[in-house]
Protein backbone atom coordinates (compact mmCIF):
# COMPACT_ATOMS: atom_id res chain seq x y z
CA UNK A 1 0.00 0.00 0.00
CA UNK A 2 1.26 3.34 -0.85
CA UNK A 3 -0.05 7.09 -0.77
CA UNK A 4 -0.34 10.22 -2.97
CA UNK A 5 -0.87 13.16 -1.82
CA UNK A 6 -2.31 15.32 -4.83
CA UNK A 7 -2.86 19.15 -5.16
CA UNK A 8 -3.17 19.71 -0.86
CA UNK A 9 -4.64 22.77 0.40
CA UNK A 10 -5.93 23.56 3.70
CA UNK A 11 -6.03 26.76 5.91
CA UNK A 12 -7.91 27.88 9.27
CA UNK A 13 -10.12 31.23 8.39
CA UNK A 14 -7.81 33.50 6.06
CA UNK A 15 -4.94 31.69 7.32
CA UNK A 16 -3.42 29.69 4.58
CA UNK A 17 -1.43 26.83 5.85
CA UNK A 18 -0.65 24.58 2.82
CA UNK A 19 -0.89 25.15 -0.76
CA UNK A 20 -0.54 22.59 -3.98
CA UNK A 21 1.30 19.42 -1.72
CA UNK A 22 1.93 16.70 -4.33
CA UNK A 23 3.79 13.77 -2.85
CA UNK A 24 4.36 10.36 -2.81
CA UNK A 25 5.15 8.41 -0.16
CA UNK A 26 6.19 4.58 -0.99
CA UNK A 27 5.99 1.48 1.10
CA UNK A 28 8.75 0.27 3.51
CA UNK A 29 10.36 3.44 3.71
CA UNK A 30 10.48 6.51 6.18
CA UNK A 31 9.25 10.01 4.87
CA UNK A 32 10.70 12.87 7.15
CA UNK A 33 8.91 16.12 6.49
CA UNK A 34 10.91 19.08 8.20
CA UNK A 35 9.96 23.08 7.79
CA UNK A 36 9.80 25.87 10.34
CA UNK A 37 7.53 26.11 12.58
CA UNK A 38 4.23 26.98 11.59
CA UNK A 39 4.85 25.61 8.39
CA UNK A 40 1.52 22.99 8.73
CA UNK A 41 3.71 19.99 8.97
CA UNK A 42 1.74 18.34 11.61
CA UNK A 43 -1.49 19.72 9.65
CA UNK A 44 0.00 17.67 6.58
CA UNK A 45 0.72 14.49 8.69
CA UNK A 46 -3.79 15.21 9.96
CA UNK A 47 -4.63 15.26 6.42
CA UNK A 48 -2.78 12.47 5.77
CA UNK A 49 -4.20 9.84 7.94
CA UNK A 50 -7.70 11.47 7.62
CA UNK A 51 -8.31 13.46 11.01
CA UNK A 52 -8.89 16.46 9.02
CA UNK A 53 -10.18 17.41 5.68
CA UNK A 54 -8.25 18.78 3.05
CA UNK A 55 -9.92 22.27 1.76
CA UNK A 56 -8.86 21.14 -2.05
CA UNK A 57 -7.19 17.82 -3.31
CA UNK A 58 -7.02 14.73 -1.79
CA UNK A 59 -5.02 12.03 -0.49
CA UNK A 60 -5.47 8.42 -2.22
CA UNK A 61 -4.12 5.35 -0.98
CA UNK A 62 -3.28 2.94 -3.68
CA UNK A 63 -3.14 -0.78 -2.87
CA UNK A 64 -4.40 -2.71 -0.51
CA UNK A 65 -3.15 -2.52 2.88
CA UNK A 66 -1.32 -6.23 4.11
CA UNK A 67 -3.01 -8.87 5.26
CA UNK A 68 -4.02 -8.71 9.04
CA UNK A 69 -3.51 -4.92 9.08
CA UNK A 70 -6.35 -3.40 11.67
CA UNK A 71 -5.35 0.47 11.28
CA UNK A 72 -3.68 1.09 8.00
CA UNK A 73 -2.86 4.89 8.77
CA UNK A 74 -1.95 4.76 12.74
CA UNK A 75 -0.65 8.34 14.44
CA UNK A 76 2.32 8.00 17.02
CA UNK A 77 1.64 11.86 18.64
CA UNK A 78 3.98 14.15 20.29
CA UNK A 79 2.07 14.22 23.68
CA UNK A 80 1.96 9.95 23.72
CA UNK A 81 -2.14 10.20 24.43
CA UNK A 82 -1.93 7.57 26.96
CA UNK A 83 -5.06 6.96 28.32
CA UNK A 84 -3.58 8.03 32.19
CA UNK A 85 -6.94 5.66 34.05
CA UNK A 86 -5.28 2.41 32.12
CA UNK A 87 -2.05 0.84 32.88
CA UNK A 88 0.57 -0.34 30.30
CA UNK A 89 -1.56 -3.61 28.70
CA UNK A 90 -4.87 -1.54 29.26
CA UNK A 91 -3.53 1.15 27.08
CA UNK A 92 -2.72 -1.47 24.31
CA UNK A 93 -5.62 -3.48 24.71
CA UNK A 94 -8.09 -0.84 24.26
CA UNK A 95 -6.80 -0.33 20.25
CA UNK A 96 -8.08 -3.70 20.27
CA UNK A 97 -11.23 -3.57 21.97
CA UNK A 98 -13.39 -2.95 18.83
CA UNK A 99 -12.23 -5.88 16.55
CA UNK A 100 -13.54 -8.44 18.08
CA UNK A 101 -11.14 -10.57 19.00
CA UNK A 102 -11.07 -13.02 21.77
CA UNK A 103 -9.80 -12.95 25.72
CA UNK A 104 -6.48 -14.69 24.35
CA UNK A 105 -5.96 -13.61 21.12
CA UNK A 106 -5.96 -9.88 22.50
CA UNK A 107 -3.45 -11.59 25.28
CA UNK A 108 -1.42 -12.68 22.54
CA UNK A 109 -1.26 -9.52 20.29
CA UNK A 110 -0.88 -7.57 23.93
CA UNK A 111 2.11 -9.62 25.21
CA UNK A 112 3.58 -9.85 21.45
CA UNK A 113 4.20 -5.59 21.62
CA UNK A 114 4.83 -5.53 24.68
CA UNK A 115 7.99 -7.70 24.38
CA UNK A 116 9.11 -6.08 20.91
CA UNK A 117 9.38 -2.77 22.67
CA UNK A 118 10.61 -4.46 25.96
CA UNK A 119 8.10 -3.09 27.92
CA UNK A 120 7.09 -6.63 29.42
CA UNK A 121 7.79 -6.02 32.87
CA UNK A 122 5.98 -2.72 32.94
CA UNK A 123 2.86 -3.87 31.94
CA UNK A 124 0.75 -3.27 35.17
CA UNK A 125 2.32 0.34 35.49
CA UNK A 126 0.53 3.24 35.10
CA UNK A 127 1.34 6.27 32.74
CA UNK A 128 1.85 8.47 35.85
CA UNK A 129 5.13 6.21 36.90
CA UNK A 130 6.86 5.75 33.46
CA UNK A 131 9.14 8.46 32.66
CA UNK A 132 8.33 10.18 28.76
CA UNK A 133 10.66 8.14 27.31
CA UNK A 134 8.97 5.08 28.37
CA UNK A 135 5.59 6.47 28.01
CA UNK A 136 6.53 6.92 24.23
CA UNK A 137 7.50 3.38 23.87
CA UNK A 138 3.87 2.32 25.07
CA UNK A 139 3.00 4.60 22.79
CA UNK A 140 4.92 2.80 20.09
CA UNK A 141 3.69 -0.28 21.01
CA UNK A 142 0.08 0.41 21.00
CA UNK A 143 0.53 1.75 17.62
CA UNK A 144 2.06 -1.75 16.41
CA UNK A 145 -0.36 -3.82 18.38
CA UNK A 146 -2.99 -2.91 15.21
CA UNK A 147 -0.18 -3.94 12.44
CA UNK A 148 -0.26 -0.71 10.39
CA UNK A 149 0.86 -0.05 7.11
CA UNK A 150 1.73 3.46 7.55
CA UNK A 151 2.82 5.35 10.82
CA UNK A 152 2.70 8.52 10.88
CA UNK A 153 4.41 9.92 13.80
CA UNK A 154 4.34 13.64 15.06
CA UNK A 155 6.73 14.69 16.44
CA UNK A 156 7.54 11.90 18.74
CA UNK A 157 10.11 12.91 20.27
CA UNK A 158 9.74 16.59 20.79
CA UNK A 159 8.61 16.38 24.20
CA UNK A 160 11.51 14.21 25.30
CA UNK A 161 14.92 15.47 26.73
CA UNK A 162 18.18 15.09 24.30
CA UNK A 163 19.25 11.65 25.87
CA UNK A 164 16.07 10.35 25.94
CA UNK A 165 15.62 11.53 22.55
CA UNK A 166 18.80 10.02 21.23
CA UNK A 167 17.86 6.04 22.58
CA UNK A 168 14.52 6.13 21.31
CA UNK A 169 15.88 7.37 17.71
CA UNK A 170 18.02 4.18 18.17
CA UNK A 171 15.10 2.25 18.84
CA UNK A 172 13.20 3.63 16.27
CA UNK A 173 15.99 2.62 14.08
CA UNK A 174 16.09 -0.75 15.39
CA UNK A 175 12.39 -1.25 14.55
CA UNK A 176 12.42 -0.59 11.47
CA UNK A 177 15.51 -2.70 10.59
CA UNK A 178 13.83 -5.43 11.91
CA UNK A 179 10.09 -4.63 10.74
CA UNK A 180 10.69 -2.03 8.09
CA UNK A 181 7.48 -0.42 8.21
CA UNK A 182 6.46 2.65 6.04
CA UNK A 183 6.58 5.83 7.81
CA UNK A 184 5.89 9.61 7.79
CA UNK A 185 7.60 11.21 10.30
CA UNK A 186 7.32 15.18 11.05
CA UNK A 187 10.21 16.57 13.13
CA UNK A 188 11.78 20.38 13.06
CA UNK A 189 14.69 18.67 14.34
CA UNK A 190 17.44 18.21 11.61
CA UNK A 191 19.64 15.47 12.47
CA UNK A 192 16.31 13.12 13.27
CA UNK A 193 15.39 13.64 9.80
CA UNK A 194 19.02 12.61 8.57
CA UNK A 195 19.12 9.55 11.27
CA UNK A 196 15.60 8.45 10.01
CA UNK A 197 14.66 9.39 6.49
CA UNK A 198 15.18 7.46 3.59
CA UNK A 199 13.41 10.92 2.05
CA UNK A 200 13.83 14.13 3.28
CA UNK A 201 10.52 16.72 2.47
CA UNK A 202 11.31 20.12 3.23
CA UNK A 203 8.77 22.80 3.16
CA UNK A 204 9.25 26.62 2.82
CA UNK A 205 7.30 28.59 5.56
CA UNK A 206 3.55 29.50 5.68
CA UNK A 207 1.69 28.81 3.50
CA UNK A 208 3.86 25.57 3.40
CA UNK A 209 5.14 24.44 0.27
CA UNK A 210 7.25 21.77 -0.74
CA UNK A 211 10.44 23.22 -0.79
CA UNK A 212 13.19 20.37 -1.68
CA UNK A 213 13.07 16.89 -1.71
CA UNK A 214 16.15 14.92 -0.46
CA UNK A 215 17.18 11.72 -0.77
CA UNK A 216 19.56 9.79 1.31
CA UNK A 217 20.68 6.34 0.35
CA UNK A 218 22.83 5.69 3.54
CA UNK A 219 20.74 2.29 5.05
CA UNK A 220 19.91 3.38 8.53
CA UNK A 221 21.41 0.95 10.54
CA UNK A 222 24.91 2.47 9.08
CA UNK A 223 24.22 5.85 9.46
CA UNK A 224 25.22 6.05 12.99
CA UNK A 225 29.20 5.32 11.40
CA UNK A 226 28.78 7.82 8.60
CA UNK A 227 29.01 10.99 10.90
CA UNK A 228 30.35 13.34 8.34
CA UNK A 229 28.30 12.15 5.35
CA UNK A 230 25.03 12.68 7.61
CA UNK A 231 26.88 16.16 8.65
CA UNK A 232 26.63 17.28 5.30
CA UNK A 233 22.85 16.81 4.33
CA UNK A 234 21.74 18.65 7.60
CA UNK A 235 24.17 21.62 7.06
CA UNK A 236 22.66 21.27 3.34
CA UNK A 237 19.17 21.29 4.73
CA UNK A 238 19.70 23.89 7.37
CA UNK A 239 21.36 26.18 4.65
CA UNK A 240 17.81 25.85 3.14
CA UNK A 241 15.67 26.41 6.13
CA UNK A 242 17.05 28.81 7.51
CA UNK A 243 16.26 31.93 6.23
CA UNK A 244 12.13 30.59 5.82
CA UNK A 245 13.20 30.09 9.58
CA UNK A 246 14.48 33.38 10.18
CA UNK A 247 11.70 34.85 8.39
CA UNK A 248 8.65 32.78 10.45
CA UNK A 249 10.30 33.60 13.58
CA UNK A 250 9.45 36.99 12.88
CA UNK A 251 6.08 36.40 12.04
CA UNK A 252 3.35 37.91 14.18
CA UNK A 253 1.08 34.88 14.88
CA UNK A 254 -1.97 36.40 14.26
CA UNK A 255 -0.57 38.89 11.32
CA UNK B 1 29.22 43.00 55.11
CA UNK B 2 30.64 39.45 55.72
CA UNK B 3 33.92 39.35 57.98
CA UNK B 4 36.50 37.36 55.97
CA UNK B 5 37.02 34.08 56.21
CA UNK B 6 34.22 33.17 59.11
CA UNK B 7 31.11 34.33 57.00
CA UNK B 8 27.61 34.18 57.79
CA UNK B 9 24.88 31.70 56.64
CA UNK B 10 22.59 32.70 54.59
CA UNK B 11 19.21 32.95 56.25
CA UNK B 12 16.29 30.31 54.96
CA UNK B 13 13.34 32.49 54.17
CA UNK B 14 11.25 29.82 51.96
CA UNK B 15 9.44 28.29 55.05
CA UNK B 16 5.29 28.14 55.02
CA UNK B 17 2.48 28.69 53.02
CA UNK B 18 2.25 24.70 53.14
CA UNK B 19 -0.45 23.96 55.57
CA UNK B 20 0.04 20.15 56.82
CA UNK B 21 -2.43 18.09 57.87
CA UNK B 22 -2.63 16.80 61.52
CA UNK B 23 -4.71 14.19 62.87
CA UNK B 24 -4.89 15.45 66.78
CA UNK B 25 -5.70 19.05 66.32
CA UNK B 26 -9.30 18.37 64.94
CA UNK B 27 -10.76 16.45 67.51
CA UNK B 28 -9.34 18.05 70.48
CA UNK B 29 -10.98 21.44 69.33
CA UNK B 30 -13.80 19.96 69.34
CA UNK B 31 -13.28 18.43 72.73
CA UNK B 32 -12.62 21.74 74.10
CA UNK B 33 -15.65 23.49 72.37
CA UNK B 34 -18.20 20.89 74.00
CA UNK B 35 -16.03 21.18 77.37
CA UNK B 36 -16.44 24.99 77.35
CA UNK B 37 -19.84 24.81 76.80
CA UNK B 38 -21.05 22.16 79.28
CA UNK B 39 -19.18 23.96 82.34
CA UNK B 40 -20.92 27.34 81.26
CA UNK B 41 -23.85 25.74 81.06
CA UNK B 42 -22.97 23.78 84.59
CA UNK B 43 -21.89 26.67 86.20
CA UNK B 44 -25.42 28.95 85.08
CA UNK B 45 -23.99 31.41 82.40
CA UNK B 46 -25.33 30.16 79.87
CA UNK B 47 -29.48 30.01 80.37
CA UNK B 48 -30.91 26.53 79.76
CA UNK B 49 -33.67 27.98 77.78
CA UNK B 50 -31.24 29.86 75.62
CA UNK B 51 -29.24 26.64 74.74
CA UNK B 52 -29.04 23.72 76.99
CA UNK B 53 -26.00 21.75 77.90
CA UNK B 54 -24.99 19.27 75.20
CA UNK B 55 -25.31 16.26 78.11
CA UNK B 56 -28.94 17.47 78.25
CA UNK B 57 -28.94 16.95 74.09
CA UNK B 58 -27.04 13.56 74.59
CA UNK B 59 -29.61 12.71 76.96
CA UNK B 60 -32.72 13.44 74.36
CA UNK B 61 -30.48 11.53 71.62
CA UNK B 62 -30.28 8.69 74.34
CA UNK B 63 -34.29 8.66 74.81
CA UNK B 64 -34.58 8.80 70.56
CA UNK B 65 -32.38 5.58 70.99
CA UNK B 66 -34.65 4.02 73.30
CA UNK B 67 -37.77 4.40 71.94
CA UNK B 68 -36.35 3.50 68.80
CA UNK B 69 -37.71 6.74 67.41
CA UNK B 70 -34.63 7.24 65.79
CA UNK B 71 -34.49 4.59 63.14
CA UNK B 72 -37.99 5.65 62.36
CA UNK B 73 -36.80 9.44 61.36
CA UNK B 74 -33.34 8.56 60.32
CA UNK B 75 -34.93 5.50 57.89
CA UNK B 76 -37.72 7.85 56.27
CA UNK B 77 -34.85 10.52 56.12
CA UNK B 78 -32.03 8.38 54.52
CA UNK B 79 -34.93 6.70 51.79
CA UNK B 80 -35.83 10.50 50.35
CA UNK B 81 -32.06 11.29 50.48
CA UNK B 82 -31.42 8.09 48.44
CA UNK B 83 -33.83 8.08 46.27
CA UNK B 84 -33.89 11.88 45.18
CA UNK B 85 -30.17 12.13 44.81
CA UNK B 86 -29.72 8.55 42.87
CA UNK B 87 -32.56 9.93 40.13
CA UNK B 88 -31.45 13.27 40.29
CA UNK B 89 -27.63 12.19 40.01
CA UNK B 90 -28.34 9.77 37.19
CA UNK B 91 -30.56 12.35 35.06
CA UNK B 92 -28.11 15.07 35.85
CA UNK B 93 -24.93 12.75 34.09
CA UNK B 94 -27.06 11.76 31.35
CA UNK B 95 -28.39 15.51 30.35
CA UNK B 96 -24.87 16.77 31.26
CA UNK B 97 -23.17 14.21 28.57
CA UNK B 98 -25.71 15.01 26.13
CA UNK B 99 -25.15 18.76 26.60
CA UNK B 100 -21.11 17.87 26.21
CA UNK B 101 -21.52 15.49 23.59
CA UNK B 102 -24.55 17.46 21.18
CA UNK B 103 -24.81 20.51 19.45
CA UNK B 104 -28.75 20.43 19.68
CA UNK B 105 -28.99 19.07 23.35
CA UNK B 106 -26.53 22.16 24.22
CA UNK B 107 -27.97 24.62 22.31
CA UNK B 108 -31.38 23.65 23.46
CA UNK B 109 -31.28 22.43 27.03
CA UNK B 110 -27.56 24.43 28.29
CA UNK B 111 -29.72 27.90 29.02
CA UNK B 112 -32.89 26.21 29.90
CA UNK B 113 -30.24 24.66 33.27
CA UNK B 114 -28.74 28.55 33.21
CA UNK B 115 -31.53 29.49 34.02
CA UNK B 116 -33.52 27.22 36.30
CA UNK B 117 -29.98 26.23 38.19
CA UNK B 118 -30.07 29.35 40.54
CA UNK B 119 -33.67 29.41 41.59
CA UNK B 120 -33.83 27.67 44.85
CA UNK B 121 -35.48 24.65 45.10
CA UNK B 122 -37.21 25.23 48.42
CA UNK B 123 -39.14 28.44 46.44
CA UNK B 124 -40.37 25.31 44.31
CA UNK B 125 -41.63 22.91 47.32
CA UNK B 126 -45.04 24.73 47.34
CA UNK B 127 -45.16 23.71 43.91
CA UNK B 128 -44.01 20.39 44.38
CA UNK B 129 -46.79 19.89 47.00
CA UNK B 130 -49.96 20.87 44.45
CA UNK B 131 -48.03 18.44 41.75
CA UNK B 132 -46.80 15.45 43.34
CA UNK B 133 -48.96 15.44 46.71
CA UNK B 134 -47.78 16.09 50.68
CA UNK B 135 -46.42 12.62 50.85
CA UNK B 136 -42.92 11.47 49.70
CA UNK B 137 -43.59 13.12 46.00
CA UNK B 138 -43.06 16.27 46.99
CA UNK B 139 -39.72 15.35 49.02
CA UNK B 140 -38.27 13.13 46.32
CA UNK B 141 -38.67 15.29 44.00
CA UNK B 142 -37.24 18.47 45.75
CA UNK B 143 -34.18 16.65 46.05
CA UNK B 144 -34.12 15.25 42.45
CA UNK B 145 -34.46 18.88 41.45
CA UNK B 146 -31.58 20.47 43.75
CA UNK B 147 -29.32 17.74 43.07
CA UNK B 148 -29.87 17.38 39.24
CA UNK B 149 -28.74 21.01 38.17
CA UNK B 150 -25.75 21.15 39.41
CA UNK B 151 -24.24 17.36 38.33
CA UNK B 152 -25.56 18.43 35.08
CA UNK B 153 -23.29 21.71 35.24
CA UNK B 154 -20.76 19.55 36.65
CA UNK B 155 -20.82 16.57 34.05
CA UNK B 156 -20.71 18.58 30.77
CA UNK B 157 -17.77 20.99 31.97
CA UNK B 158 -16.04 17.79 32.48
CA UNK B 159 -16.80 16.79 29.18
CA UNK B 160 -15.71 20.17 28.03
CA UNK B 161 -12.64 19.83 29.30
CA UNK B 162 -11.56 16.44 28.46
CA UNK B 163 -8.38 16.22 26.96
CA UNK B 164 -9.13 16.52 22.83
CA UNK B 165 -5.94 14.88 22.01
CA UNK B 166 -7.15 11.71 23.54
CA UNK B 167 -10.38 12.20 22.00
CA UNK B 168 -8.47 12.53 18.56
CA UNK B 169 -6.21 9.23 19.52
CA UNK B 170 -9.56 7.29 19.66
CA UNK B 171 -10.39 8.14 16.79
CA UNK B 172 -7.22 7.71 15.04
CA UNK B 173 -7.34 3.76 15.79
CA UNK B 174 -10.84 3.94 14.49
CA UNK B 175 -12.54 3.52 18.09
CA UNK B 176 -16.47 3.47 17.77
CA UNK B 177 -18.56 6.46 18.85
CA UNK B 178 -19.73 4.34 21.84
CA UNK B 179 -16.52 2.99 22.64
CA UNK B 180 -15.04 6.83 23.03
CA UNK B 181 -17.72 7.98 25.08
CA UNK B 182 -17.35 4.38 27.68
CA UNK B 183 -13.47 4.65 27.32
CA UNK B 184 -12.10 8.14 27.12
CA UNK B 185 -15.09 10.56 27.69
CA UNK B 186 -16.56 9.41 30.80
CA UNK B 187 -12.97 8.16 32.58
CA UNK B 188 -12.23 11.75 31.92
CA UNK B 189 -14.95 13.67 33.00
CA UNK B 190 -14.90 11.64 36.11
CA UNK B 191 -12.54 13.95 37.88
CA UNK B 192 -15.03 17.06 37.30
CA UNK B 193 -18.18 14.60 38.25
CA UNK B 194 -17.33 13.02 41.46
CA UNK B 195 -16.60 17.08 43.27
CA UNK B 196 -19.79 17.73 41.94
CA UNK B 197 -21.45 14.84 43.67
CA UNK B 198 -20.00 16.53 47.00
CA UNK B 199 -21.98 19.69 46.50
CA UNK B 200 -25.08 17.98 45.15
CA UNK B 201 -24.91 16.02 48.15
CA UNK B 202 -24.80 18.92 50.83
CA UNK B 203 -27.71 20.65 49.07
CA UNK B 204 -29.68 17.22 49.03
CA UNK B 205 -29.33 17.38 53.08
CA UNK B 206 -30.83 21.29 52.69
CA UNK B 207 -33.20 20.30 50.90
CA UNK B 208 -34.66 17.32 52.69
CA UNK B 209 -34.49 19.16 56.15
CA UNK B 210 -36.93 21.66 54.36
CA UNK B 211 -38.92 19.33 52.82
CA UNK B 212 -39.65 17.23 55.86
CA UNK B 213 -40.87 20.58 57.35
CA UNK B 214 -44.11 20.33 55.36
CA UNK B 215 -46.10 17.81 56.16
CA UNK B 216 -44.00 14.70 57.13
CA UNK B 217 -44.73 12.61 60.16
CA UNK B 218 -41.27 10.76 60.43
CA UNK B 219 -38.11 12.34 59.19
CA UNK B 220 -35.42 14.27 60.98
CA UNK B 221 -36.19 18.03 59.58
CA UNK B 222 -39.94 17.03 61.26
CA UNK B 223 -38.34 16.35 64.36
CA UNK B 224 -36.61 19.53 64.32
CA UNK B 225 -39.40 21.11 63.63
CA UNK B 226 -41.52 19.71 66.23
CA UNK B 227 -38.96 20.12 68.87
CA UNK B 228 -38.59 23.71 67.72
CA UNK B 229 -42.14 24.25 68.36
CA UNK B 230 -42.17 22.70 71.60
CA UNK B 231 -39.18 24.64 72.54
CA UNK B 232 -37.89 21.61 73.28
CA UNK B 233 -34.23 22.87 72.61
CA UNK B 234 -32.21 19.68 73.85
CA UNK B 235 -34.36 17.71 70.78
CA UNK B 236 -33.44 19.83 68.92
CA UNK B 237 -30.00 20.01 68.95
CA UNK B 238 -30.22 15.73 69.21
CA UNK B 239 -31.54 16.61 65.75
CA UNK B 240 -28.97 18.93 64.68
CA UNK B 241 -26.45 16.99 65.66
CA UNK B 242 -28.14 13.75 63.71
CA UNK B 243 -28.16 15.89 60.63
CA UNK B 244 -24.05 17.01 61.02
CA UNK B 245 -23.08 13.03 61.34
CA UNK B 246 -25.26 12.49 58.09
CA UNK B 247 -23.46 15.04 56.24
CA UNK B 248 -19.82 13.85 57.60
CA UNK B 249 -21.46 10.20 56.81
CA UNK B 250 -22.03 11.19 53.16
CA UNK B 251 -18.90 13.61 52.54
CA UNK B 252 -16.62 10.03 53.89
CA UNK B 253 -18.23 7.91 51.56
CA UNK B 254 -17.98 10.52 48.30
CA UNK B 255 -14.10 10.68 49.32
CA UNK B 256 -13.91 6.72 49.60
CA UNK B 257 -15.44 6.36 46.23
CA UNK B 258 -13.49 9.73 44.50
CA UNK B 259 -10.15 7.94 45.83
CA UNK B 260 -11.43 4.38 44.21
CA UNK B 261 -12.17 5.74 41.25
CA UNK B 262 -9.15 8.06 40.79
CA UNK B 263 -6.57 6.08 42.32
CA UNK B 264 -5.26 6.61 38.34
CA UNK B 265 -4.44 10.27 39.70
CA UNK B 266 -1.20 11.24 41.30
Amino acid sequence: MELRLAGLHHGYGDIEVLRGIDLEIPAGRIVCIVGPSGCGKSTLLRLIGGLERPERGEVVQTGEPPPGCLNPLTYIFQDFALLPWRTVEGNVRLVLEDHGFGRAETAGIVDGVLARTRLSEFRTAFPRQLSGGMKQRVAIARALAVSPAFLLMDEPLSALDAQTRELLLDDLVDLWTRERFSGVYVTHNLREAVRLGHRIVLLSRRPGTVREVLEIDVPLDARAGRARQLEAHRNRLWRLLRDEAHAADAELVDG
Amino acid sequence: MAERGGGRPVAFRGGGFSPRPSGVVGPLVFAAVIALWEAGCRAGLIPPLVLPAPSEALAALAHLVETGLLWKHLGASLQRLLVGWTLGTLLGIAVGFAIGLFSLARAGLAPVVAAIFPIPKIALLPLFVVWFGIGEGSKVATILFGTFFPTVVATYGGVDNVDRGLIRMGQSFGLSWLSIVRKIILPGALPAILPGFRISAAIAIVLLVAAEMIGAEYGVGAYILLAGSLMALDELLAGVAILSVMGLAVNWLIARTERFLLRWRT
